[in-house]
This record gives structure tokens, sequence and C-alpha cells, in this order.
């Protein structure tokens, strides 16, 4: 046998060439393009100024795909879309076609195979998400299968364009809420200080970069049974899970005290108003795998009240900006608590500093 | 548990990963039959069960997503051997995220050969998330993919995979070519991306226009936008077109009265009037009449800096640091590496441990933070001035000769 060989060092390559994989037509007419519509949902039309043509059929896919699934997404490009294929933010397939003709069959052909046409103008969108207890280091809860449960409630949303506007919907499984600002965003909402197994802290946690990593400053060195370990002062924790990734053995995760949160009214697009963070809907909602049933009822409720209060174009966050707090609290039925309240740095700011309340017959007399 | 997720009409993940665990003739029918297993007992307990640690690949300190399960027995045997590592290769796509079905087989087939067969298109940061490989073959699987024309990804305290929107590609809205300045800007930062040695991670996005449908704003620590500084495009006969379609009270409810900023007025005889100079370039009214309305020509970016989510000092929008710049020519697009080097620069130097570009500024102020990096302050980086008087001005005449010698200057271009 010959010495160990030389490890091969990588290439470093960085981003790959975007226009070997383009539709020869977006690749013709790149920057070249004049306006679009929509035929009907999940498809997209565009023309180029030079009068060529593109359609879009986009389609929703469980983002988590087995090579079987993407093989057959394959096959159906190849079959019915020149053999191109582009992804969206959302985990939508995009497939397009130079000629109007092709879109029916496309289209047939993903309702066979089980992907929902969908997803574009005012429709619910496919749910941005996490990756859960499938592969996270940190979750609370799975990611995938709390999309696959709502999706399954809201796919004749995705397939239709009914709401006033788009309604994007994310999902965290825990508060880092890498799945981003929603017009709806269920997250992870912890509510017990984290469990620590004082016995591993030493061995395994930077303490000084634990103690940093707290938002309230609620963690501090001690020492327990002899060893070197963290506290958390309990009166000060905010339960929001910061110390736990680089800290294990201090446990943030917990069956019954790990709870979800519906939060409203993010919105990322400049369009009419300027980008907003979601707010606080409703917390306290049970994480109950695998179809989460008091989140889906949640979200329905919130969506079927802006379906038939909001005015077209106004997104969730304008409709209740719009409409005020007071009445996004009594059409959703959901209740107004003082968690509801910011306290944290720079939370004045979202008091009401003026005597503008929407007043009616009804309201109560308080002193 | 999981056999309930794949019941109904939506692609289910469940189903997918069965037929992984299914597929008796292939390598990973184990490994996913124990993830199976760990993944059913989570459900059963509400309990996560991977732990991280250290993976890679040479000459990369980054890009693999290392996870090993804690669920051992006693004597530390794993209860699912066959998943007890089940790392992720975070894998550069095209900005855009174009495919060839040649190139996604492609993908398959190296990933059929070392890993689970699982890939998501895509992770939130924009990652060719392929999940599932045993440290073993971490390497052999990175080197097949590498010589297929792929690199890895971001992870950690680095630069992170970035995301563009279709853009230039096939949206008439783009301002500029995102292709181009997403290529350019991560593959100059290739290094800080592969050898993660910076405070924090630092994302870019790319947005062709105002709607920034990759989320720019709110999720990248540099988030560029397309904008436009002339005339919006007005076809007259296609907004005569519009009112008579949809009707003159569909246009006043839903475009001259939305428009943040009052600039659109409906005339008697069905044509618009646009008040330019005031409008903020929100793409509310162009969203509405795609046909009879286009951003300006003379376009370019909006540079925003510091978005990021809740930890450790809340959410932050980015905001505004160069209001305009034309990122039309190689000059344009030096400028734009040139700039984004000295906050990079600044930011390895000067942010603490963990601490993202916004949480640095909130931290030293922006004011300080533009001083640093050689940009101007400018009235567009603001949404009113100070509303109080804590604050030194004894500098007060040497900033208003530096501001009217700007003013004096040619540069309209905020650089």
């Amino acid at each position: 046998m010959s010495g160990p060989a030389k490890p091969r060092m990588p290439i470093e390559s960085g981003v790959p060439d975007a226009f070997q994989f383009m539709h020869p037509i977006l690749n013709k007419n790149y920057g070249k393009w004049k306006w679009h519509e929509r035929p009907r949902a999940g498809v997209l039309h565009h023309v180029a100024e030079n009068g060529e043509q593109v359609w879009t059929v986009r389609a929703g896919t469980q983002r988590q795909m087995d090579v079987f699934t993407v093989r057959k997404l394959c096959d159906i490009a190849d079959a019915y879309a020149d053999g191109y294929v582009r992804f969206t933010i959302r985990s939508n397939i995009e497939f397009m076609v130079g000629d109007e003709a092709k879109v029916a069959p496309l289209i047939a052909a993903l309702d066979a195979a089980g992907f929902p046409v969908g997803g574009t103008g005012n429709s619910v969108r496919a749910i941005s998400h996490t990756q859960g207890w499938l592969h996270c280091d940190i979750p609370g809860t799975d990611a995938s299968g709390v999309v696959k449960a709502l999706m399954d409630e809201l796919h004749e949303e995705f397939a239709n364009e009914r709401m006033p506007n788009r309604v994007g919907i994310t999902t965290s499984c825990c508060e880092v809420n890498c799945g981003g600002q929603g017009d709806i965003a269920v997250n992870i909402q912890h509510t017990k200080p984290p469990r620590i197994n004082h016995d591993l802290v030493a061995n395994i946690c930077e303490r000084p970069v634990v103690v940093a990593r707290c938002p309230v400053a609620a963690i501090r060195p001690a020492v327990v049974n002899g060893k070197p370990t963290l506290e958390v002062d309990e009166t000060k924790c905010v339960c929001c899970g910061a110390c736990y990734p680089p800290c294990p053995p201090m446990q943030i995760n917990d069956p019954e005290h790990t709870k979800i949160a519906v939060w409203v009214g993010g919105k990322h697009s400049n369009a009419r108003s300027r980008p907003m963070f979601h707010k606080l809907a409703v917390a306290g909602l049970p994480n109950n795998p695998p179809r989460w049933p008091e989140v889906s009822a949640v979200v329905r409720k919130i969506l079927r009240a802006y379906q038939q209060d909001a005015r077209e174009w106004e997104r969730i966050g304008e409709w209740i900006e719009r409409i005020g707090w007071p009445r996004f609290f009594e059409l959703t039925g959901l209740p107004f608590t003082p968690y509801h309240i910011d306290d944290w740095r720079g939370g004045r700011a979202s008091l009401n500093a003026s005597a503008h309340i929407r007043l009616s017959a009804g309201t109560g007399d308080g002193r | 548990m999981l056999d309930q997720l794949e019941s109904g009409p939506w692609p289910s993940f469940v189903s997918g990963l069965k037929r992984l665990a299914n597929a008796e003739d292939k390598p990973y029918a184990g490994m996913m039959k124990d993830l199976l297993g760990q993944l059913e007992r989570s459900y059963e307990t509400k309990r996560g069960y991977w732990k991280g640690g250290t993976v890679g690949v040479i000459g990369y300190g980054g890009g693999v997503i290392p996870r090993f399960s804690e669920l051992r027995g006693a004597d530390g045997t794993p209860e699912f051997p066959q998943a007890a590592e089940f790392h992720t290769l975070r894998i550069m796509p095209s900005p855009g995220m174009h495919y060839t079905t040649d190139a996604l087989r492609k993908i398959c087939e190296v990933w059929e050969k070392y890993g689970s067969g699982l890939i998501a298109l895509h992770g939130q940061s924009g990652d060719i998330m392929l999940q599932g490989c045993s440290s073993r073959n971490v390497q052999p699987c990175f080197d097949e993919l590498n010589e297929l024309g792929y690199d890895l990804g971001g992870a950690g305290p680095a630069v992170r995979t970035s995301m563009s929107c279709v853009g230039h590609a096939r949206c008439e809205q783009s301002c500029y070519d995102e292709i181009r300045a997403h290529t350019q800007i991560i593959n100059a930062f290739l290094d800080d991306m592969h050898r993660p040695a910076l405070p924090y991670k630092f994302k870019f996005k790319f947005s062709g226009c105002p709607n920034d449908c990759m989320n720019a704003i709110q999720r990248a620590d540099m988030a560029v936008i397309g904008t436009w500084r002339d005339d919006i495009q007005v076809d007259q006969d296609e907004v005569r077109k519009f009112v008579a379609m949809h009707g003159r009270q569909a246009m006043i409810d839903n475009v001259v009265t939305r428009c943040p900023t009052r600039c659109v007025s409906l005339k008697d005889d069905e044509t618009v009037v646009i008040d330019n100079r005031n409008c903020v370039r929100c793409m509310h009214c162009i969203n509405v009449m795609p046909k009879a309305l286009r951003p300006g020509k003379d376009r370019g970016v909006t540079i925003l800096l510091g978005g990021k989510r809740t930890l450790k000092i809340g959410d932050l929008f980015g905001t505004v640091i160069v209001p305009f710049m034309k990122l039309d020519k190689d000059e344009d697009f030096r400028k734009l590496q040139a700039l984004t080097q000295s906050i990079i620069d600044f930011f390895a130097e000067n942010a603490l441990e963990h601490e993202r570009t916004g949480e640095m500024i909130e931290r030293i102020g922006f004011a300080n933070f533009l001083e640093a990096v050689g940009l101007e302050p400018d009235p567009s980086m603001v949404l009113h001035p100070r509303t109080n008087p804590y604050v030194r001005t004894d500098g007060w005449d040497e900033e208003v000769a530096k501001w009217n010698a700007r003013k004096g200057s040619q540069d309209t271009e905020g650089l």
C-alpha cells in the first residue's frame, strides 16, 4: 500500500453561473421584459420588449424533498417545460414555457403528480419555514409537520387568488425565528426558564459566552455541588432560549411549557407602507403534533376576518392599521392581555400617545 | 404519528422520507429508517435530539452543519445507529435558483451515492441543503459536487450564501442586474465565507425593486434594492384601458388613494399625472397597473444595512446607508464592492462576538458608523432628525462646511 494520498483541495468556485441553467427565453430577454399579467392562479405571463412571451407555472412542494420527488419534477419539466425549472424563496417550483398551449398540459401533469398549482397574486403563499425536529439542534417543535398540517387546510387558498392581498405565512421552531417575518407567523414561545443540568455545564459551555448571550443579563456564574456552573435569575428571565444553543445543558425546550404564539402583520415589501414587523396576536397555544389543530384554528380565524374585512391590496398589517387593534381583537375574537404590551427597549413607541381612539356606543365605561 | 402527515392535498415530506427508507436497493435506506425512528420519537416526546459538533471538508472551516443524534443508551450506543450522524452540506445554488433538469439529476446522483437522498430546496439562507450525510462521506460527497461546479455555502460567523430575486431574468420591474451583483459580491468574499472568522454572520440579499421579494431589508445585513431616480414610465393608453376595464372608482380606490405620498392624480380624460419628485418608489401603483406603469429608465440601487431578527437586542430592519447609486458600469460594481469591503472590514474589527451589524450600529451610533466607513450623512437616512438635545454640537460649523462642499460638488450618487 502506498502512503496517504495528498488531500484534494477545494476549487473555490463560489456562486455557480446562473446563465448555464436559465431557460433560453429568459436568457435571451435578460433585462428586457416589458409587462406581465396573471391569466389564472399559479400562472404568470411575461412579455418582453421584442414581443417574446413566456408563461410560468408555479407549484408548491414539500421543500424537504426526496430524490424521487426531485426526479419526478424533473420528468415533468423534461416532458412539458423544455427541461428548465427555478425555485422561489418560498420553495415553490416554477416551470417556464414559450407557448401558451403548453400551459394546460403542464398543469394537468402537476395536478396528476400531486403538486398544487398556485401561490401567485392574492393567494395564501407557501409557508416559509425552518428545519424543526428533522434537523435543527435547538427546535421547540417541528417545521415541516406544522407546514404540512396548515397547508393541507389552506391549499384551496394557495390554489386561488381570493384574499385581499397576498398572505405570507411563516413558521419558526424557536424564538430565533429563522422563518422570518410573516403576515401570519407561527412561532415557538417558551414560557419557563431553562432547566439546568449543573453536572454538565462546566465541561460543555464556555460560561462567559453564555452570560454574554442573555439579552436581560439574567445569567451569572455559580457553583453547585462544588462544580462551576451557571444560574438563571428567574425573575429576570424572558424565556427566549438564547442561552440554549451555546449551552445545551440549559434546556429550554419542554413538552408542556414550550408553547406556540401566532403573530400578525409582518410585511417585507415597500409597497404602500414601509416594511413592518409582525406583532403578537395570541400566545399560549399548545405544541400539539402531528397536526397542531389549535394553531390551524387561530390561523383560519385571522384569515377569515382579514378576508371579510380588508380592502383590496391591504396586507394584514395594513388592514389592522386602518381598522385599529381593538377592532382586530373584536373581529377575531382573540383576547388582549398584558403580554401584548411591549416592554422591550423602544417599546414605549408602540403605546398610544394621543386621544385617537376608535370609540363606539359599545365601548366599555372604564375608570 | 408521522403517518398522519401522509394524507391531505399538500405534498407530504413524510411520504418522501418513507420512499427513501423503503428504497432497499439504495445505501441510504437504513439511515432513513433510523431517521424516521428518531423523528417519530420527537413527535411523541416533543423534544429535539440533534446536537452539533465539528465536521468539515479539507481547506474550508464552514459550510457543513454537523448533526449527531443524542438518543443513546446508557453505554453511549446510539439508539438509531444508522442516523447517528446526519450532517447537512450547504451548497450554493445559482443566483435566482435556476436549474436544468440535468443539473438537478446530477446532484441527486451524487447525493444518492453519499447521502440520505433528502434535499431541501432551499434553506432559509438560500442554500441547497443536502440533509443526512455521515462524517465519513462528507468529504467525497463535497469533492464530487465541487467537481460538478458547486461550492459550499456559508455557516457560522461568516459571510453567508446570498439570495437574489428572479429579477432581470423574468421581471420587468427589475432595476439592476441582480445576477451580476450577487455573483461579484459573494465571489469577492469567499474567503470570509469559507473560513469563518467574522464576529458573527453577515448576509447579503439582492432584490431588483422595492417590492423586495427576497425580504432583504428585514433579513439581510446588507440589502441591495433596485430603484430609479427619474420619472415612472407611463403608457397613457394603457391607463385609459385600465380605467375602462376596472372602472373609475377602482382606479381611485386602488391606485390614487393608496399612494403613500399622494402623488398620483387621475385626470378627467382618464390619464394620470404623477408627482415624481415626491414619489417614494414604493411600487404600489406599478404593481396594480404593470402594463401601464413601469419604473423609470435611470435605474440603480438603494442600499440598507443592519437587518436581523430578534436575538439579541430585538428585531431590526436594515436602514438606508446609500440612498441611490448607479449600478450599470464595471466601475459602479467596483464601487459597490469597495463599499462592501470597508463595511466588512469595519465589522470584523469592531463588532463584539456574536453581534450583528445592526446591533453594532445600535451600540456605536449610526453617525459614527457612517464616518467610519466613509459615507456622508443624508436626510434620506432618517425618518426625521433627532427629537432630543442630548448631543454635543461643537463641531457644527465644520459639518456645515462639509455639507455645503458636498452640495456644491457634482457628486449626486451618494458615494
